[in-house]
């Protein structure tokens, strides 16, 4: 049995073989995931906005889609993987709470799922399966041997993607 | 740009702080006015947080918490969340339903009255701030959702995380008798509110 690693809000990591990584509660963050299935190598990013470039702040690389994505392709290529064996999946991005206006920022798990998604087919790396939108929190598990993803929820039980 | 919590000086936070008591302490009196009952309040506490530390605030990211949730438009604009975990958010309804009501979800009338609660808790905080600054603010309907509770925060955070990595939180703990209910409340000014609403306590040039 390998280790379980945790990945908070606004971070990222990686694992090897039988390890899993995990993310707790995600709400309008988007988990995004790469993984190859024979070096048995996954990364996971807790993405909490679309882009660093229209935001001063932004010195934490993996609190953005844009730079977190790339510094996770980064990590995992370190650790053994293949860049052309490497598939993605994605979970997350919901709308917790629900209000008639145009405010951007009620939208940002949207905003946040299409960021990550524009970002893994500009880097060419093909997503295998999601789970994202609704208002719902997500708990997710990435298994580094198999590339299996279990999404968790509270009232709407468990899958597998 | 605004300015973040990370840029402010010790006074420009104890300020802030004071603005958390008062307005919670407002709130508090309005709860008691509301269930008819003598309500005790700590004094609040006022945390600056890593995001990190924000999930695990409630017991974990998984808890399932209540959130309920405000737009603030006006001269200040942002959000107002006010947050209790499941099991206080029951008490207070069923205080407020005068019922013992134990199961694990919140019903259709008591998800009513916890609104009606957060609009009144709300309200109050937003008008003693309004007194204080003399800025213009009103509320709108609140939404709200029962989750985990890192989904939920996930909502104030990110709007902090768009001008730096911590989060600003009053923390409320009310009692009546022997219950305790354990009520956060997030002040989440828009990037640029921030900046109106120091401004307008004399604190920022």
């Amino acid at each position: 049995m390998g280790e379980i690693i945790k990945v908070g809000m606004a971070d990222l990591n990686v694992a090897k073989d039988e390890d899993v990584l995990t993310t707790l509660g995600l709400g309008s963050c988007v988990g995004v995931t790469i993984h190859d299935p024979i070096a048995k190598v996954a990364g996971m990013a807790h993405v909490m906005l679309p882009s660093s470039k229209t935001i001063r702040n932004n010195t934490n690389l993996a609190k953005f889609a844009d730079t977190a994505i790339l510094l996770l392709l980064e990590k995992v290529l370190k650790l053994g993987a293949r860049r052309t064996r490497l598939v993605s999946k994605l979970a997350g991005g919901a709308q917790m709470f629900s209000f008639s206006s145009k405010n951007d920022i009620m939208k940002i798990g949207e905003r946040n799922a299409i960021a990550t998604k524009e970002i893994l087919n500009e880097l060419k790396i093909p997503i295998s399966a999601e789970d994202t939108g609704g208002n719902f929190g997500r708990t997710i598990e990435l298994h580094a041997s198999t590339g299996i993803m279990l999404v968790k929820t509270i009232g709407r039980g468990t899958k597998q993607i | 740009m605004g300015i973040s919590i990370e840029e402010m000086n010790n006074m420009q936070l104890d300020v802030l702080k004071e603005v958390g008591n008062i307005g919670a302490g407002n709130a508090a009196t309005a709860l008691a006015k509301m269930l008819n009952r003598k309500i005790d309040m700590n004094v609040p506490k006022v945390e600056i947080l890593e995001f990190r530390e924000v999930a695990e605030l409630l017991g974990g990211a998984e808890i399932p918490v209540c959130g309920i949730y405000f737009n603030v438009v006006g001269d200040l604009t942002g959000n107002i969340m006010f947050l209790l975990t499941l099991e206080s958010s029951k008490l207070l309804a069923n205080m407020l339903l005068l019922r013992e009501e134990n199961s694990e979800i919140l019903d259709e009338i008591e998800q009513s009255a916890l609104q009606e609660i957060g609009n009144i808790l709300s309200g109050a905080y937003i008008s003693s701030l309004t007194t204080l600054t003399g800025l213009n603010m009103k509320i709108s309907i609140p939404s709200l959702t029962t989750d985990m509770a890192g989904a939920i925060l996930s909502v104030p955070i990110i709007q902090y995380g768009q001008v730096g990595d911590k989060v600003l939180l009053i923390e409320t703990e009310f009692h009546e008798g022997n219950d305790e209910i354990k009520g956060y409340f997030f002040l989440i000014p828009d990037v640029d509110s921030f900046e109106i609403l120091l401004k307008s306590l004399g604190v920022l040039e």
